[in-house]
């Protein structure tokens, strides 16, 4: 009875602000669509974390004025437990009773394919966060992202090796049976040949999870006596590859992807993987004042420092709101074509979109360092 | 040159490993003629007894590698011979068939119990699904090699080999001049007549189920501090599915032939994918199937094999 009591005080309370505003301001919902629970919770609690922190700071600077009305945003986060088929009825529930202006989510590519079909035929913009299959922006116009795909990493690779290291000739090893580091090879062999440098050995195995022995590729590797070592896999076969490439005494620099970024990478490779660099969305060490000052503003607010999946899904959300403020529309063409020519300089850069609508931004190029990540530079496209 | 005898000695080194594996295999093939296909998973005990032993032995004897292989031989050897009495013993006079499905049933038990992530007090008691880093044992280093050939010789090599051939020296004894050892040849060669002689069956398998699985917690324990860490309790899958081939190929039931196949079987493995990387594997496999072809029952398999 009381529960009942105050669920109906609430609701006269909320009516009630909405008819004392109805006159000044106005408020639109904007969705999200996060894995909360199940394996990925964590995923989803940074990047919920981030997208609510960009619309706490939007709204306190006053929203966007649409027809004349100051409008701020009312954020409702959904979760989609990791499952392409709840995000799916997180999405539909969003579109079809909340009325949302836009969707920011998900997380893994799996389930922003199943909601980014759903946006795009409401007309309702979607931006994922940290989605970089290459499939997902091509569900459609309505549909963006914020991290670069993979592809480009092993350009920015590319061009460190060769224009900062100044190494001329280089050799790859990578997981032919797996999308992800094959396409950061790929690129990485293009774009560094591209430069003028030389790929002397381009070697695979099949499968990190049941790989151990790297001892005849890297053999065939020394033996082409290559200036710089790039390694596009997971942190336990990156870790490996290097102890053994050290024991057979190649003692060249080393590079990789994202799929470095992990603690375990140190704690495998020892000394191993000492001095070796990769890249990144993000680091929390860039020195970059709008990064500091994010990362400063961030810690306060939730009690630890952002990862990569917060302050992409916080750029995310500000990418998003910005074309709104900008467009000054709520309708969804509106905001897409705003979103199409943003300008938005987020903590991950300045954003621009390609013509499929995978933004062209910089990476951060991280090295291990006794044993700790540490910021090295910033590179742009 | 240089290269090639390289790629020799990389395919020596994993062959070593191989070779402590296919041991076991041959071995209860040769006494029971069932295909245990639980021994890679006891392999992947060995390597993960290590990694929990090794810490503990290296407080107490201050070495750790000798203390904490023989620990670990012994438990292996302790497994396999319960493996043998809870699961292999009932279905013995049963058809082949039932023991087959029951390894492989053994091996998926053996896979996914270790694969569980089981904390009680604090105490992690099964090995759960994550990376881990293997103590080192030793410290890896390369030894020099005279000549400009470039050769890259590390200690732990010299240790897979050293061990590898010393536990190989070992088992030819205990099986050509112990007692026990003559009573395993016999009851290969012939169950019933063996038993009639006076021979205990139940003592000889028993031994094949304990000496088998002790050579592969040992090879577990050089794969551990060969590559430093421990994928998963999945880890045994292949080199156990390359160990068996190896049997195979060196004429099952021999145990001479399982250390030729698994020697041939490294080598040529790491020709396979110095040649061509993407095929790697499948080359090597390859050249499995065409030995197999041309020799059916193995390379040292003969009509009447002299099993064990």
């Amino acid at each position: 009875m009381r529960r009942l009591f105050a669920i109906i005080l609430v609701c006269a309370l909320i009516a009630g602000i909405g008819v004392g505003c109805k006159a000044k301001t106005g408020v639109v919902n904007l969705g999200g669509i996060f894995p909360m629970t199940g394996a990925s919770a964590t995923f989803g609690t940074s990047s919920k974390q981030g997208v609510a922190m960009a619309v706490e700071e939007f709204n306190t600077a006053g929203g966007a004025t649409v027809g004349g009305v100051a409008t701020t945003i009312n954020y409702i986060n959904e979760d989609d437990a990791g499952d392409p088929a709840v995000g799916a009825s997180a999405a539909h529930k969003l579109i079809d009773q909340d009325k949302v202006i836009g969707i920011i989510g998900a997380v893994m590519s799996k389930v922003t394919l199943a909601v980014a079909p759903i946006a795009q035929d409401a007309g309702v913009p979607e931006i994922s966060p940290t989605s970089t299959n290459e499939a997902v922006t091509l569900v459609g116009d309505y549909i963006f992202r914020a991290c670069f795909i993979d592809p480009f990493q092993g350009k920015v690779m590319a061009n460190y090796a060769y224009n900062t290291l100044k190494v001329k000739t280089a050799a790859v090893l990578y997981d032919n049976g797996n999308d992800y580091p094959k396409g950061l090879a790929e690129a990485f062999k293009a774009s560094f040949e591209s430069l003028g440098g030389k790929i002397v050995a381009y070697e695979a195995f099949t499968d990190e999870a049941t790989t151990i022995d790297y001892k005849a590729q890297l053999t065939t590797i020394k033996a082409a006596k290559p200036e710089f070592l790039y390694l596009p896999n997971y942190y336990g076969g990156a870790a490996l590859q290097l102890k053994q490439a050290r024991e057979m005494g190649l003692n060249v620099p080393a590079g990789g992807g994202d799929g470095w970024d992990s603690p375990e990478l140190v704690t495998i490779g020892g000394a191993a993987v000492e001095g070796g660099v990769f890249s990144n969305h993000f680091s929390k060490d860039d020195k970059s004042p709008k990064v500091q000052d994010f990362v400063a503003k961030y810690t306060t607010k939730y009690g630890a420092a952002p990862d990569a999946l917060a302050a992409l899904a916080y750029d995310a959300a500000g990418l998003f709101l910005d074309a709104f403020k900008t467009c000054g529309s709520i309708k969804g063409s509106d905001i897409r074509d705003a979103m199409k020519n943003t300008t938005f300089s987020g903590i991950g850069g300045a954003y621009k979109f390609d013509a499929n609508r995978n933004p062209i931004k910089a990476a951060v190029i991280l090295q291990i360092k006794n044993g700790q990540q540490t910021f090295l530079m910033t590179v742009n496209p | 040159m240089g290269q090639f005898l390289q790629q020799l000695i990389n395919g020596i080194q994993i062959g070593s490993i191989y070779a402590l594996i296919a041991l076991g295999y041959t071995m209860v093939y040769g006494i029971v003629r069932l295909i245990n296909f639980a021994h890679a998973d006891i392999f992947m005990f060995g390597a993960y007894m290590g990694f929990f032993l090794a810490p503990k032995m290296a407080m107490i004897f201050g070495g750790a590698f000798v203390p904490t292989i023989i620990a670990a031989m012994l438990i292996t050897g302790l497994l396999g011979f319960i493996m043998e009495k809870l699961a292999y013993r009932p279905l013995r006079y049963k058809s082949r068939l039932s023991a087959l499905i029951t390894a492989l049933g053994v091996s998926i038990f053996l896979e996914n119990f270790c694969a569980m992530d089981f904390v009680l007090f604090g105490v992690h008691f099964v090995f759960g699904p994550t990376y881990r880093k293997f103590p080192d044992l030793i410290v890896a280093k390369n030894i020099p090699i005279p000549g400009n050939l470039g050769l890259n010789i590390s200690n732990v090599l010299l240790l897979d080999v050293g061990v590898s051939v010393i536990l190989m020296v070992l088992l030819f004894w205990f099986v050509n001049k112990t007692l026990i050892g003559k009573q395993m040849r016999a009851v290969a060669f012939d169950k019933p007549t063996a038993s009639l002689m006076g021979i205990n069956i139940d003592v000889v398998i028993s031994t094949a189920f304990i000496v088998g699985p002790a050579l592969a917690g040992a090879g577990g324990i050089l794969y551990g501090t060969t590559y430093g860490m421990l994928a998963s309790p999945f880890l045994g899958i292949w080199p156990g599915l390359k160990a068996f081939i190896a049997a195979v190929l060196g004429g099952i039931g021999n145990i001479p032939g399982a250390v030729l196949g698994a020697y041939i079987m490294g080598i040529s493995e790491a020709f396979a994918t110095s040649v061509n990387s993407n095929l790697g594997y499948g080359i090597a496999f390859a050249i499995l199937i065409g030995i197999l072809l041309i020799r059916p029952s193995g390379l040292l398999g003969k009509f009447m094999p002299e099993k064990v």
